[in-house]
């Protein structure tokens, strides 16, 4: 949510004092040019979910006693048969790591397209008919902006019972809010336009002039924020699952494995360091993703 | 402006009772509390009481409303009764109920697990040390944002610019909890430097007060850096350099100066990040503060110590941005009153 904030502010910038040309076609180009690679980072994570089980042989879950707390293959003790070490159990760090992306992209995926099809759609009737409905909806969407958001998943969770499930439903309905004010406030603006009016005029029907005519033009702001917004969910999974009120503690996910890394900070740091360097990785692709996504789909703003 | 005071105010309330309100609903999916207060093997008359005392057996609109202001018809004697339970134990365990004031008097009952304390003032005595955390953590972040952000916009482009930018973008990027645990394993356990928790010793509040600003600190570098690039390109930059200014007095008087002004109005939004940052800080590094008590109190089901943390953050957060709305208005002749 912050985020956006910081990349609205950004919008307003004005075009950089005196900087040779060349130098900063230069920058723009590496800039946008690293959408690729981010897009490749992001395929791998996905294709590491997906075939979870043909990347490693090793159960994520199965733990072996005799190979506890080993290090990474390149260090003294480790061996190759586990490449990035077991942890206290016994389990593959490796394996962990592989099916620990399914469950992150579970979460961010499944959270946000609730919160965008449950945001927009409310906020599209908050901005399109204004009146008493839209100002409740706005209301409730203040009061529940009072709360820093890690803060009300956790009084729900610890109320609800944690569970995969629980957690995606309460970000995912929490995260409403967000695409609420971004659909009604472009709404707003829109229903002003010309095109619209010009469809009114015609004769067209409420329904075709939201969904033919608002609708599109929408689209692009929602991606956009979409992308920024399955990043903060993942983080925001990982750290209610790290402080043991997120998905239930024997699923191999990255939040747990960090969860379970803190206390043999002194004996075994691959266990912390592998999924908390898994996590930024995804997370800081994705925000990229975003900048860059941004960038592409709104022509308006390709030369800031 | 008196009255944009007000409508800002007034505001303010209705969210705080909208806060509240959400408070009662949240306790409210916890299903029945007398079952909370009581050991499992209270009998069927015991929970009868205890529903009784909460008044959990009446309908829902009026139980809203005891949330809110308590009693304020209960006759003095039953302002505090005492009732046996039976079986807990070896003998005869007695639970003493207090009459809840209400919640809008800041009541919300008696902590579960510290008994007959009220669950308030728990959460007020943590919190001036959460308060300092996040102070360190501001102070932190603003200063070495405004710093990092100058220097990266005068030499935009450069090396350092680069440097500077990944640098604030892994701060983002890198999530509070996974940054305590790296800076633990590397001040810590590596380097031995600084202690990996704990509170007493100034030493103490580094590592916590690096990881809780370091959200802050990636996005207002970035915030600063663009804000300085798009006032060094303002007319009156150009006029101090052309009546002879040295660069060094042009940047620090014309350039920071303007563009300070975004970047203290995200401050407001920082104070809601810092309280969620806090929470998982103050867990790892054993701060005393209502985060960690917060994360606590979840783990014994002291729903009432819960919720009247989070309405206290939530209020304070309320404040806060209220204060930023009206300083905008007071501090920047420029904006308009809606």
């Amino acid at each position: 949510m912050a985020r956006m904030d910081a990349r609205a502010a950004g919008v307003l910038v004005g075009p950089p004092p005196a900087v040779p040309r060349a130098r900063r076609r230069l920058w723009r180009t590496l800039r946008r040019g690293s959408g690729p690679f981010n897009l490749a980072f992001l395929v791998l994570v996905v294709a590491a979910a997906l075939f979870a089980p043909v990347i490693t042989r090793y159960d994520p879950t199965a733990s072996e006693v005799t190979q506890r707390l080993r290090p990474p293959a390149w260090q003294g003790g480790g061996s190759r048969a586990h490449l990035l070490g077991t942890d206290q159990l016994g389990r593959d760090v490796f394996a962990r790591l592989v099916y620990g992306a399914r469950i992150s992209l579970i979460v961010g995926m499944s959270t946000v397209t609730i919160s965008a099809v449950l945001g927009s759609g409310l906020g599209m009737i908050a901005g399109y008919y204004e009146g008493r409905l839209g100002a409740v909806l706005m209301r409730a969407a203040d009061v529940q902006l009072a709360f820093p958001f890690l803060l009300l998943a956790i009084a729900i969770v610890a109320v609800l019972g944690i569970g995969l499930l629980n957690v995606i439903l309460i970000l995912g309905i929490a995260g409403w809010v967000t695409f609420g004010r971004l659909a009604r406030g472009q709404v707003l603006s829109i229903k002003q336009k010309e095109y619209v009016e010009a469809a009114r005029a015609v004769g067209a029907s409420e329904t075709v002039i939201l969904s033919r005519h608002i609708f599109p033009n929408l689209l692009t702001p929602i991606i956009v924020l979409a992308t920024a917004t399955v990043a903060n969910n993942i983080v925001v999974e990982a750290s209610l699952t790290f402080l043991g009120l997120g998905v239930q503690p024997d699923l191999p996910s990255w939040g747990n494995m960090l969860a379970g890394a803190r206390d043999y900070l002194y004996v075994g740091w691959w266990m912390s360091v592998f999924p908390g360097a898994a996590l930024t990785l995804t997370v800081l692709t994705m925000n990229l993703l975003g900048d860059w996504l941004r960038d592409y789909l709104d022509p308006t703003l390709r030369n800031v | 402006m008196f009255r944009y005071t007000l409508r800002l105010l007034a505001q303010s309330v209705l969210v705080v009772a909208g806060v509240l309100a959400t408070v009662f609903v949240i306790l409210h999916l916890t299903g029945d509390p007398a079952s909370l207060l009581l050991p499992p093997s209270a009998s069927a008359e015991d929970v009868a009481v205890v529903r009784h005392r909460y008044g959990l057996d009446q309908p829902l609109p009026v139980q809203l409303l005891r949330f809110f202001v308590g009693d304020p018809f209960a006759r003095p004697e039953q302002r505090q009764t005492t009732i046996g339970l039976s079986g807990y134990g070896t003998g005869q365990v007695q639970t003493r109920l207090r009459r809840i004031r209400g919640a809008i008097f800041g009541d919300f009952g008696d902590s579960i697990r510290f008994t007959d304390q009220p669950a308030m003032p728990i959460v007020l005595q943590r919190f001036p040390y959460t308060v300092q955390l996040m102070v360190a953590a501001a102070l932190y972040a603003t200063v070495l944002s405004l710093i990092l952000g100058t220097v990266s916009a005068v030499r935009p482009y450069t090396l350092l610019d680069q440097a500077v930018r990944t640098f604030a973008i892994l701060n983002q990027s890198i999530p509070n909890f996974w940054m305590a645990l790296v800076l633990i394993l590397v001040f810590a356990v590596s380097l031995g430097l600084l202690p990996s928790m704990g509170y007493g010793h100034w030493r103490d509040v580094i590592l916590p007060a690096i990881t809780l600003g370091s959200q802050s600190l990636g996005r207002n570098t970035r915030l600063v850096r663009s804000s300085v690039l798009e006032s060094l390109a303002q007319d009156y930059v150009r006029t101090a350099r052309a009546k002879g200014l040295p660069e060094r007095i042009v940047v620090a008087r014309h350039v920071l100066k303007n563009a300070l002004i975004p970047a203290v109005t995200v401050w407001g939004l920082d104070v809601g990040n810092l309280f969620g940052g806090a929470v998982i800080t103050e867990s790892i590094f054993g701060w005393p503060g209502t985060g960690r008590l917060i994360v606590e109190s979840v783990t014994f089901r002291d729903f009432p110590t819960v919720a009247a943390a989070v309405f206290f953050i939530a209020l304070v957060f309320v404040v806060v941005n209220l204060l930023v709305d009206l300083s905008y208005v007071w501090f920047d002749p420029r904006v308009k009153l809606g």
